[in-house]
C-alpha cells in the first residue's frame, strides 16, 4: 500500500487512493454516441465516460474546495491519454452535491436518480433497494426494474454515520482508510456501538474509549456498528426489498457492509468483476448520469 | 466554611473555591488527554491563589461531563443541578439557566432557591455547542475570538445548511468561493446555533429572568443572536465559564454544613 503523506511528511491515514481506468480493447472513435457523467460529491468526485451506453473510462478523485475545478479535473483525468477531448463528448450530465457547479454539463440531475440508474446498470433490473453511502450523506433508495426512483430517504439534517466520520476515526486510530473494514472485523466479540455517530464528537468518544483501555479494533468496531445501525434504520424506514445493493465510497468498506447485512438479515448482491466490466459501485452516480446523458442526447436528435 | 467545586468539562476543567459562599479563587486548565491531572493542577493553582492548602477545604463537589474522572471529590452533582444553583447565586431573579459549553448545551428551569425543576439537554449534536463556532472559524480562516465582532457587522445572514457542523463546513467553503462576505457567514453560524439553543429553552417555556453561562456566553455574536431569537434580555455573570464550578462549590458548602 502506498503511504499517503502531506507536505510536512505526516502520514494521512484518512486519505484514500484516487484511481482511474480505461476499459481495455475499446475504441471510442468507433462509437456513435459518447456521453459523460460527472458526480461531484462532497468528498469524492467521479467521472464516467460511456461509448454507446457502455463503460469506456472512469476516474475517482478527491473533491477540492472549488466544485467546478474538481469537475473539470476529474473529467479531464477520465479522458487522459485516450485522445478524447471535451468536444468529442455529445452530452454531459452533472450530478452530486456540487452538480450545479459542473460548468461543462448540458444538464444537472439529482444524485438520487443517478444512483438508482447506475445501480440498475451495474447489477441489472432485479435491484429494488440501493443504499448509497457517500462522504457526507447516506441515502436509501427504492427503485423499479428500469432504475427509476420509487421513493427515497436521506440524512439531510446530520452527517452522522457517513464516510467523513470514518476518515476522522481512521486518522485518530492511525489505520489506513483502506484497511479499517478488515481491522474492525478482527475483534473476537462485537462491542456495544458508540452512543453518538456525530462526526464532530467521534473523536471525543473514541478517545474516551481508548483511555478506558479499549483496543483500536474494538473502538473501530463500535463506531462502525453505530454507523451500520443508522444506515439500517434508514433502509428499514424506506422498506427493504430484494435485490439489495450498496453504492458509494463505503461500499468498499467490508466492516460496514457486513454489519449492515447482519442487522438487516439480507445480503447485498456481490460487486461485479471490476476489470472485466468496469462497473465500480463507487461511480454508480456518475454511471447513471452518463446513461441519462445518452437518453437526453438521443431525445434531442429526434426533435 | 471553605468549599470547592470542580467542573470536569470536555474541553476545560474549572475549579472554584468559596469561603462563606464568596468566591475567593478560580482556575482553569485544558482537559487534554489526562483530565484528572488537569483537574489536580487547576485545584492546586486555585488553592495557591487563595493561599490555602487542601486540608482547609471542608468539602469538594465535582460535576461536568467527565465527573467520574474528578480527583479528590467528596461528592458529585449533576451539571443541571450545578447550573441551577449558580444561576440563582449570580442573579436571584434567575428562573432559566442556559449553559452552552464546548460539546454540550443545557437549559435548566429553576425555582427561587436555585433548585432545578426541569431541564432539556443536547449532548448528541455538535451544531448546538461551542465546537460549532470553532469549526466554522477554522473554515472561515478567522480567529475564534473575532467571530463575534465579525457577525455583529452583518445586516443579514448567508443561507447555509446549519443543521449540522459538517454540512455547514461544506457550505462555508463554497460560500467563500462565491466571495460571500465573512460577516454574513459568521452571522448565519450564530443564528443557527441560537436557533438550536432556543429550541431547548422554548421546550421549557420562557421563564424570566434568563441567565446564560458556560464558555460560549462570552461570545458577543452568539449572545446577540440568542437575544434576537428569544426576544428577551439575557443576564450573564462576569465569568460565565466558572458557573458550573461555582454551583458545585455552593452545593459542597451546603453538604458540609449538613454534616457538621
Amino acid at each position: 500500500m502506498k503511504k499517503m503523506e502531506n507536505k510536512e511528511g505526516k502520514q494521512e491515514y484518512w486519505r484514500w487512493l484516487e484511481y482511474r481506468s480505461v476499459m481495455p480493447g475499446k475504441n471510442w472513435q468507433n462509437a456513435e454516441i459518447i456521453t459523460a457523467g460527472v458526480d461531484v460529491g462532497s468528498v469524492g468526485s467521479k467521472a464516467v465516460i460511456m461509448a454507446d451506453g457502455e463503460m469506456y473510462s472512469w476516474s475517482v478523485m478527491r473533491t477540492g474546495s472549488n466544485s467546478s475545478d474538481s469537475a473539470k479535473k476529474v473529467l479531464g483525468w477520465a479522458m487522459e491519454d485516450t485522445g478524447m477531448t471535451l468536444k468529442d463528448l455529445n452530452y454531459i450530465v452533472g450530478t452530486g452535491y456540487g452538480r450545479v457547479n459542473v460548468p461543462m454539463a448540458n444538464r444537472a440531475i439529482t444524485e438520487i436518480a443517478c444512483h438508482a440508474k447506475g445501480a440498475n446498470y451495474i447489477w441489472g433490473p432485479t435491484v429494488r433497494t440501493v443504499l448509497d453511502v457517500g462522504g457526507q450523506d447516506v441515502k436509501a433508495i427504492r427503485c423499479d426494474e428500469t432504475g427509476k426512483v420509487v421513493s427515497f430517504l436521506m440524512n439531510d439534517k446530520c452527517a452522522a454515520g457517513t464516510g467523513r466520520g470514518m476518515e476522522v476515526i481512521a486518522d485518530l486510530l492511525k489505520i489506513p482508510i483502506e484497511d479499517v473494514g478488515k481491522v474492525s472485523l478482527s475483534v473476537t466479540e462485537e462491542p456495544k456501538p458508540v452512543s453518538s455517530t456525530c462526526v464532530v464528537f467521534a473523536k471525543t468518544e473514541a478517545v474516551g474509549l481508548l483511555r478506558k483501555g479499549w483496543s483500536k479494533e474494538q473502538v473501530l468496531a463500535a463506531y462502525m456498528r453505530a454507523m451500520a445501525i443508522r444506515m439500517s434504520e434508514l433502509i428499514e424506514k424506506v422498506g427493504c426489498e430484494r435485490d439489495f445493493v450498496i453504492t458509494g465510497g463505503q461500499s468498499k468498506n467490508i466492516g460496514i457492509v457486513s454489519r449492515v447485512e447482519n442487522i438487516l438479515g439480507i445480503k447485498r448482491l456481490p460487486v461485479p468483476n471490476l476489470e472485466q466490466t468496469g462497473r465500480d459501485p463507487v461511480s454508480a452516480g456518475a454511471m447513471g448520469a452518463a446513461l441519462y446523458a445518452k437518453a437526453l442526447y438521443e431525445k434531442s436528435l429526434k426533435r | 466554611m471553605i468549599s470547592a467545586g470542580i467542573d470536569m468539562g470536555t474541553q476545560r476543567v474549572k475549579v472554584a473555591i468559596l469561603k462563606d459562599k464568596q468566591i475567593i479563587a478560580q482556575s482553569q486548565q485544558f482537559s487534554g488527554f489526562e483530565p484528572t491531572k488537569a483537574a489536580e493542577q487547576a485545584l492546586e493553582e486555585a488553592l495557591k491563589k487563595a493561599n490555602l492548602s487542601r486540608e482547609d477545604i471542608q468539602h469538594v463537589t465535582a460535576t461536568g461531563a467527565g465527573v467520574n474522572m474528578a480527583p479528590s471529590a467528596d461528592s458529585t452533582v449533576s451539571m443541571m443541578g450545578a447550573d441551577a444553583r449558580a444561576g440563582a447565586y449570580f442573579f436571584s431573579s434567575a428562573r432559566t439557566v442556559i449553559d452552552v459549553g464546548a460539546e454540550d448545551a443545557r437549559a435548566v428551569k429553576c425555582d427561587e432557591r436555585g433548585v432545578m425543576v426541569d431541564f432539556v439537554v443536547n449532548a448528541r449534536c455538535a451544531a448546538g455547542a461551542g465546537t460549532f463556532i470553532e469549526a466554522m472559524a477554522r473554515a472561515l480562516e478567522v480567529e475564534l475570538e473575532d467571530m463575534g465582532s465579525l457577525s455583529l457587522k452583518a445586516e443579514r445572514a448567508s443561507p447555509i445548511n446549519a443543521s449540522c457542523v459538517i454540512f455547514a463546513e461544506s457550505d462555508v467553503v463554497s460560500l467563500i468561493h462565491r466571495e460571500e462576505p465573512k460577516t454574513e457567514i459568521a452571522r448565519a453560524i450564530f443564528d443557527a446555533m441560537a436557533e438550536r439553543v432556543a429550541s431547548m429553552v422554548l421546550r421549557l417555556g420562557i421563564n424570566q429572568d434568563i441567565v446564560l453561562v458556560g464558555g460560549v456566553a462570552k461570545d458577543s455574536g452568539f449572545v446577540a443572536s440568542l437575544k434576537r431569537r428569544l426576544g428577551t434580555e439575557i443576564l450573564i455573570p462576569e465569568e460565565p465559564i466558572f458557573a458550573g464550578a461555582v454551583g458545585a462549590a455552593l452545593i459542597a458548602a451546603k453538604r458540609a454544613a449538613r454534616r457538621q
